[in-house]
């Protein structure tokens, strides 16, 4: 019993943490604090704090290595700015329509995650990585070469030019190759992000709190004696698996509904984001979701921050990242935190049972 | 009817015939050891009982029905639960969700409860741990609940194991060297609870062992293998006057 108050307050300090810093963004924001340049950053940094707890869920609550989250992402940004431009006439209330995008990327990310868990999930460790990688890239890659047009007869598809498309009089392109899909509706908003943050922690730690979650890190420690006990191991890894991608969609429609052209870049949804996205979970502590939430704020304000120092900022940066890396990861940092937060605690039990 | 019934049980790892014309009959409750020297072929025996291992030919009946073929996972449920030689926990887990992880199939509710945290989720982790503790005390590790089992002492996390595979409600219980790298106060202490969970949960045991103390101690009926062949089989101290087995295991 006492341990189920324990992880609960546990859960609740990092909702708790969350709200805080919204509040405070809000009131820098509010009181003119904040440059235009970071409050556009606001939405995309909520996608990456979503995106570092979904993919914590594949490599800290999982145990599987994924080099493909960005893919993942893409799939979900671009299915459901697809929708909202489509739908845009249709279902003039932005909420209603923003709702629907949500479900409609997540909805795509997930059944990928499914379609590559099937065969990927037989694979552990780097080549589990290689293939998650490859994913990545070609998801990419399709996006750059796919070209989809509207008319009065329905929709054309094409992988050449949007020329090929064959659209009559009055039809429009809607996803025009490495042109991307241009006037999606900017519906994200930093309230919108920040609630679905919440939504994403509390699916993920309920999750891990759970029967389900349970077996999946069972899967994790031991996979021969999970099945030993007769834990379905295909049906729990895909879940996780599909569930960690579904959510990365769910950061993919926040992204793409903040921008006036999407475009698919090694910028945004190449590897280069995969992997950032990794280092945000391994720098919070892989299985930490508040660790992943701090590591995605900081890495992604550090550069913006840092844009005063010029030539220098890049450097700062990864100095910053050793640093960090040394703090979370070395034996003796960790031996000397253990040491400060057990006499903290201590201190702390002795003036409670004084108080009493 | 025998609860477990094997006949003819072989298997080859390329040229080499790991196990051959194994058989093997086990009563109800029965505390019932599998001896023989390095490499005779016991754990894969184990292994086989387990599906980890498809047999090239033979049948295993467990209460009558043919478990040859099916998925470790089924024949968890079908009855059979195992430890392993080398321990094998949820090392990140603590204890209670170790066992907790053991009842996985007997306590239910979907995922989709479990996120919303519907009442049906409450009902059943409140069941599951009233149930893993009342399994935890019965091996006085009630008290380690909240522990990692990594953190475990050796002893207890060999305790752990057999905890967490009678969570699974078995039939038949299989212990792959329970005793390795005990100290005799330990052993002696593993073959009083080995003895108890048969006593107090009717439960028919098979083990491995090469601990002969604990063996002509706890061990009802015996089976010897040796270069994967049954080379004696009966009461334990028959076998163990045998002189085929004696002069298996002390060379001539």
């Amino acid at each position: 019993m006492k341990k189920m108050s324990k992880t609960t307050r546990s859960n609740l300090i990092t909702y708790l943490m969350v709200i805080v810093i919204f509040a405070v963004v809000q009131i820098m924001v509010s009181t003119g604090h904040v440059s235009s340049l970071l409050q556009g950053l606001l939405v995309p940094l909520c996608a990456y704090v979503i995106l570092a707890v979904s993919l914590n869920l594949t490599v800290g609550i999982l145990g599987e290595l994924s080099l493909g989250h960005a893919g993942f992402m893409c799939v979900g940004a671009f299915t459901s700015a697809f929708f909202s431009k489509c739908a845009v006439e249709a279902i003039p209330a932005a909420g209603v329509r923003y709702f629907l995008a949500l479900l409609i990327g997540a909805a795509a990310a997930g059944i990928c995650g499914i379609l590559i868990g099937i065969p990927v999930l037989r694979l552990k460790g780097d080549y589990l990585a290689i293939v998650t990688l490859a994913f990545g890239e070609i998801i990419k890659n399709i996006v750059n070469i796919l070209f989809i047009g509207r008319d009065d007869k329905g929709f054309h598809f094409s992988t050449k030019d949007s020329m090929s498309l064959g659209l009559e009089e009055g039809g429009k392109v809607i996803v025009n190759g490495p042109q991307g899909i241009t006037g999606t509706p900017k519906d994200s908003t930093f309230v919108v992000g920040v609630i679905l943050i919440l939504v994403t922690l509390f699916v993920v730690l309920n999750l891990m709190h759970s029967r389900s979650g349970r077996a999946i890190m069972a899967i994790r420690d031991n996979r021969i004696a999970a099945e030993s006990v007769g834990i379905n191991i295909t049906k729990y890894k895909l879940m996780a698996f599909s569930i960690s991608a579904a959510l990365a969609g769910v950061a993919g429609v926040i992204y793409a509904h903040n921008l006036a052209t999407l475009t698919a870049q090694p910028k945004n949804f190449g590897y280069n984001m995969s992997i950032m996205i990794l280092v945000f979970v391994v720098l919070g502590g892989i299985g930490n979701m508040r660790g992943s939430i701090i590591a995605a704020i900081i890495l992604t304000l550090l550069p913006e921050l840092l844009r005063g120092l010029s030539d220098y900022r890049m450097l700062i940066y990864a100095v910053v990242l050793i640093v960090m890396m040394l703090f979370n990861w070395s034996p003796k940092a960790i031996e000397w935190r253990e040491k400060y937060s057990a006499r903290f605690r201590r201190k702390n039990g002795k003036s409670a049972k004084e108080a009493a | 009817m025998a609860l477990l019934e094997v006949n003819n049980l072989g298997i080859s790892f390329g040229g080499l015939r790991a196990v051959n014309e194994f058989h093997l009959k086990i009563e109800k409750g029965c505390l019932y050891g599998l001896i023989g020297p390095n490499g005779a072929g016991k754990t894969t025996v184990f292994n086989l009982l387990t599906g980890v291992y498809k047999p090239n030919e033979g049948v295993i009946l467990l209460d009558g029905e043919n478990i040859v073929g099916k998925k470790t996972i089924d024949i968890n449920k079908a009855g059979i639960a195992r430890t392993f030689q080398n321990i094998r926990l949820f090392k990140d887990l603590s204890v209670l969700d170790n066992v907790k992880a053991g009842l996985h199939n007997h306590y239910k509710y979907s995922t989709l409860e479990g996120i919303f945290r519907l009442p049906k989720y409450f009902k059943v982790e409140k069941a599951m741990d009233e149930r893993a503790m009342e399994l935890l005390s019965v091996f006085d590790l009630d008290k380690e609940a909240d522990t990692l089992a990594a953190n475990l002492p050796y002893g207890k996390q060999r305790k752990l194991e057999i905890t967490r595979a009678l969570a699974t409600e078995p039939k038949l219980m299989l212990l792959d060297e329970p005793a390795a790298g005990m100290n005799p106060n330990e052993t002696r202490e593993l073959m009083e609870t080995i003895r108890f969970v048969r006593d107090e949960f009717h439960m028919t045991i098979l083990l491995i062992e090469h601990d002969m103390k604990l063996v002509s101690g706890i061990c009802e009926e015996l089976t010897v293998l040796n270069f994967g062949e049954v080379l004696a089989q009966g009461d334990t101290s028959d076998v163990l006057n045998n002189p085929e087995v004696i002069k298996a295991y002390l060379g001539e």
